[in-house]
């Protein structure tokens, strides 16, 4: 690989003067020169309105396409990842959809499994143990062997993480994923997500590094996190919540604003 | 001017050509948006335009084809054995339901086949007192109107509808609701994983199906010249089949069964999965498949007339 493909710092995602296109229309840029560093064992949370282009800056940090222009490191290495012999690389990253994505043809069980099996080539007993471990940790075993169709949306993202965990990423990518949870399971994910971002025991006490999105900042509150925000083609880095909170940032002065309100 | 005009779809200019997109992986051949555009425009006033617009989707599909059988036949040889715990059995899926499952109509279809072509040919011969004639022809017949022409294409045309036309659909949905991120997402190939399996079975299914399809049509046909008083022993009827029939025969059908479900899975699997679809326009996209379908599959049998006439 040439030396212009790699980085030698120890950023988990490093962007300089990244434009990000829509997923819809590949010539329109919806997101301009983001300078962003993640260092390994952060956890981010992107705030902003819907429609400014969240998921996509996401899906492309993500490799699922290439930036409109700038460099986009992934652990050292050049993204997007398309090149088979790197695939061990682009595998360190994990994604969770919105709404799970899942696949329907499959049970919960064998969509959980699929990445473990797939990418080692085992079987589905070989890969039971690993699956039903997940499935205990998400809740899911009722639903091992029922399709997506079948679940509700909550269960069905909580499936959508277990996906995404099982071949223990160093970097999980989430979109929005408290959009739309009742409290129960709203609860049950920010502890997750706490407790992964701390060293969870599935990733063998490995801080797992965590970028999300949401349109509500607030729900991220406390903890050791780092928030930006995408407003205007803009992607503006706050730092952490006090420094969120000083901003004089007139998208976060409204965040306050609903904040107080519904306070 | 409202809008302005995209350059022409084949525009060599390097930053806007969508082989440097590829390249930088932001664009792939099935995703265009100057081919969304020709496909698109508002239908043209004038005849010539009317024409050239054809010809452009034509050009337009054909290449996109291409590209999608050359890159499916890419994943097929350097992903082979790879993932065979998963994929194997989604192979074997396919086979069983492109195939075994599809059995009983194929046997009924060819016992109606058979039927079709002795009871005509028995009808004219004895109409104009030929009798003599369609019974020492009868095998010959047989072998010209089901081996060589009405078998394959009736099992072609057959497939499509019940395997071809489900294709579009699960891979059509599977792609509006997002399921082909996901898997690019989790570094599995979306062609490895729904296209390749889809193309052997149907592949094989189809090379099966219409052995099966010819054999129970060639027996139908004696039971029912048999039925219909013709003068004819069975062993002078596969004496008949026998003499009729070369290695030649064995050698084209077995190609062109092959041919056929490669490019129903190949043109199906396209149009299900290459383009970014919505859920209302799965519909659409079903139609063109199945239209873009039967032209190929037509296309290929003239192909193999051609091959079996010159040599």
């Amino acid at each position: 690989m040439s030396a212009s493909t790699e980085t030698s710092t120890q950023f988990a995602i490093e962007m300089r003067g990244v434009s990000v296109a829509s997923m819809s229309g590949l010539n329109s840029v919806i997101i301009e020169d983001v300078n962003w560093n993640v260092a390994l064992g952060d956890f981010w949370v992107i705030g902003g309105w819907q429609g400014v282009g969240k998921t996509d800056f996401l899906m492309m940090t993500g490799g699922m396409m290439a930036p409109a222009s700038g460099c986009y490191y992934f652990l050292g290495k050049e993204m997007p990842i398309f090149e088979d012999d790197r695939l061990a690389d682009r595998l360190r990253l994990g994604f969770v959809f919105e709404n799970g994505q899942l696949f329907n043809h499959l049970t919960v069980s064998e969509n959980v499994s699929l990445p473990l099996r797939y990418h080692h080539n085992l079987s589905k007993a070989d890969a039971a143990e690993e699956t039903q471990r997940l499935l205990d940790l998400t809740e899911l075993a009722p639903w091992a062997d029922s399709t997506p169709g079948a679940m509700a949306r909550n269960w069905q993202r909580r499936a959508g993480l277990a996906r995404a965990l099982i071949l223990r990423p160093e970097v999980l990518l989430l979109d929005n994923p408290l959009a739309g949870l009742d409290l129960r399971h709203r609860a049950w994910w920010l502890n997750l997500l706490e407790q992964l971002a701390r060293g969870h025991e599935w990733m063998n006490g490995r801080r797992l590094t965590l970028v999300l999105t949401t349109s509500d900042l607030r729900l991220w509150r406390g903890g050791a996190r780092q928030f930006a925000i995408l407003k205007d083609k803009r992607f503006l880095v706050l730092g952490d919540w006090q420094k969120a909170q000083a901003s004089h940032d007139e998208l976060v002065r409204e965040f306050r604003a609903s904040a107080v309100q519904e306070d | 001017m409202l809008f302005p005009l995209p350059k022409i779809p084949f525009d060599l200019d390097v930053d806007e050509n969508y082989v440097a997109g590829v390249q930088k992986g932001n664009a792939s051949t099935f995703d265009s948006p100057r081919v969304r555009f020709v496909m698109r425009m508002p239908v043209p006033q004038f005849f010539a335009n009317y024409v050239g617009r054809k010809l452009f989707r034509f050009l337009l599909t054909v290449q996109g084809l291409g590209a999608f059988a050359l890159i499916t036949l890419g994943v097929m040889i350097k992903k082979f054995g790879a993932a065979r715990h998963v994929i194997r059995p989604l192979v074997y899926r396919e086979i069983s339901r492109s195939g075994v499952r599809l059995l009983p109509m194929f046997i009924f279809l060819a016992a109606t086949l058979g039927l079709l072509i002795v009871g005509q040919t028995v009808s004219w011969g004895s109409k104009f007192g030929a009798t003599h004639t369609v019974t020492e022809y009868l095998g010959a017949i047989m072998v010209i109107g089901v081996v060589r022409e009405l078998g394959p294409l009736i099992a072609a045309v057959l497939m499509l509808a019940r395997i071809g036309t489900a294709n579009v659909v699960e891979l059509g949905t599977a792609r509006a609701l997002g399921e082909v991120e996901a898997l690019e997402a989790l570094g599995i190939d979306p062609v490895h994983y729904l296209v390749v399996p889809r193309v052997i079975g149907m592949a094989v299914g189809m090379f099966a199906l219409t052995v099966y399809l010819i054999i129970a049509a060639l027996a139908s046909g004696y039971l029912w010249a048999f039925l219909q008083n013709v003068p004819l022993r069975p062993g002078d009827y596969f004496g008949q089949l026998a003499a009729a029939l070369n290695g030649l025969d064995f050698v084209l059908l077995a190609c062109k069964t092959v041919a056929f479900g490669f490019i129903i899975a190949i043109v199906t699997c396209y149009h299900g999965l290459a383009q970014p679809l919505r859920l209302e326009e799965v519909s659409y996209a079903t139609v063109r498949a199945v239209a873009q379908s039967v032209i190929a599959c037509v296309l290929i049998d003239a192909l193999f007339i051609v091959i079996y006439l010159a040599t």
